[in-house]
């Protein structure tokens, strides 16, 4: 048996199939992960995504520590509740994680993945010294994400009162500190939406709450097919320690200015910037199978530059086709994938297939 | 515990065979399979016509999981395929012992029918994978 969120016998209620993902027992689908994945993109779903790690960050250092730690400037989070993606690097300017990291009223609150928590624990920890900051997990904090065109609306259905008229405000990557919750406009599947992080032991009210609204539950199948749909990363599988962000299509959240910041990476990346800049570093890009067939991760490809690996593949719900996340040589024009024996071209396109229900690529 | 018609005979490699009035071999893949396997996208048949050997590859399934091959139950020659799985897919999730069977086969041995699991057996090889 594994680790299990508070919501494990809701799962099992509405009829979850229920796998090990990191050392957790979670939902993979609730029956059919494709018509989970149509839900997300025409209505609402809800996640239960209570497996990550919560890490809150406070202290009168903590805005200092946060811009050493990553990739990303918090500096740029002028107001509470706003959010900012960012890689955590290694001193070799590799990934150790990628996150979302909100400011609070006590400082900052850092979302990272689950399968890195110990690394993850250990390398925040290890990196305070010289900052007077506190770091610290929060493991009883349950996190739901409610995404989808009709999931702000059903979720203040469900909600009603405060929360819901505080939802109905937030742009996207804002959030805020309510007395019963922290809610904030984030999410992983390309759809509008809102996270939850609140006490486990009111996590089964909330879920109960959102399916009444007629929100539907949704696994980690659904999950990974919508953020592959996204072009969004998926941490162990697009990107890992031995992958740079540039090779990772995260350049955009590198903060290269303020030149004076120094963060962890810093020296290490603007060599890799050098490489990347001459093409000659590898590139993510995005892959569109149109002909039968299905990409799948770890297949080799062959590029007019040279060869390529798929990161992530699959079977796109909403196009109906296989896409991919790959690995190619820079300036790739031309891609083969061998599928099944037989060499088959794909075309290479910007690694972002599917936005608000509708396709994105050219 | 899945369902495994107690009429069928069944691989270990999960597929099922029933014997038709004609003496026509129908074949496709248990419940257990499709369970496994996820939501199936894509299925790839044999030409008809085609000679198989029992524990050929003859087919493919695509899920949002994995490919898998569908190995020949029996020794014969392909009489007829389920067209419709290719535009549907998703029969095979919805119903893998009637509309989403995948090809009939004129069977060249009888005697290998003997080889196949009834249900029962079917379902403790499931249990004991």
């Amino acid at each position: 048996m594994g680790k299990r969120t508070f919501l494990y016998k809701k799962h099992l209620t509405a009829s979850a199939k229920i796998i090990d993902f990191a050392g957790w027992d979670m939902p993979i689908n609730y029956g059919s992960q494709i018509e989970e994945h149509h839900i997300v993109r025409k209505s609402a779903g809800v996640f239960d995504v209570s497996h990550m790690t919560i890490v809150d960050v406070s202290g009168r250092d903590s805005r200092n520590y946060l811009q050493y730690l990553l990739s990303n400037d918090v500096g740029k989070l002028t107001d509470r509740g706003q959010a900012l993606y960012s890689a955590m690097l290694n001193h070799d300017g590799y990934i150790l994680d990628d996150l979302i990291v909100y400011r609070m009223s006590f400082g900052f609150r850092v979302v990272v993945n689950c399968a890195t928590r110990e690394k993850d624990l250990r390398w925040m920890i290890q990196n305070t010294d010289g900052f007077r900051v506190s770091v610290q997990e929060k493991p009883k904090l349950a996190i739901l994400a409610v995404n989808g065109p009709d999931s702000i609306q059903k979720f203040c259905e469900a909600l009603a009162g405060p929360i819901a008229e505080e939802a109905q405000k937030l742009l996207n990557f804002q959030g805020q500190e309510l007395d019963a919750c922290f809610i904030a406009r984030t999410g992983y599947t390309g759809e509008q939406g809102l996270e939850v992080i609140l006490p486990e032991e009111d996590a089964p009210e909330f879920w109960d709450k959102f399916l009444k609204a007629g929100i539907k539950p949704a696994g980690l199948g659904a999950r990974d097919t919508l953020r592959l749909e996204a072009g969004m990363n998926l941490y162990g599988q697009d990107m890992d320690e031995t992958t740079s962000p540039l090779s990772a299509n995260m350049d955009h959240t590198i903060a290269y200015t303020p030149a004076e910041r120094e963060f962890i990476g810093k020296p290490a990346l603007i060599a890799h910037k050098a490489l990347y800049d001459a093409g000659k570093a590898p590139e993510l890009k995005g892959l569109v199978l149109e002909s039968r067939g299905i990409l799948r991760a770890g297949q080799t490809l062959i590029t007019d530059q040279g060869e390529g690996i798929v990161t992530s593949g699959g079977f796109s719900p909403t196009l109906k086709h296989s896409i991919a996340l790959a690995r190619i040589p820079s300036n790739s024009k031309t891609c083969k994938v061998d599928l099944r024996g037989t060499p088959t071209p794909v075309r290479i396109v910007k690694p972002n297939f599917v936005r608000f229900g509708k396709k994105i690529f050219e | 515990m899945s369902n495994a018609p107690e009429d069928l005979k069944y691989a270990s490699t999960h597929e099922w065979i029933r014997i038709e009035d004609d003496g026509s071999v129908t074949v496709g893949i248990s419940d257990h399979a499709q369970e496994a396997l996820g939501d199936i996208v894509f299925v790839e048949l044999p030409r008809l016509g085609t000679p198989v050997a029992a524990k050929q590859e003859v087919a493919v399934v695509e899920s949002v999981k994995a490919a898998s091959d569908i190995y020949s139950p029996i020794t014969g020659e392909i009489l007829e395929i389920n067209e419709t799985l290719m535009d549907a897919p998703e029969m095979v999730n919805e119903s893998p012992y009637e509309n989403a069977w995948f090809f009939k086969i004129k069977a060249s041995n009888t005697l290998e029918f003997e080889d196949l699991m009834d249900s029962d057996a079917y379902c403790d090889h499931c249990a004991n994978e």
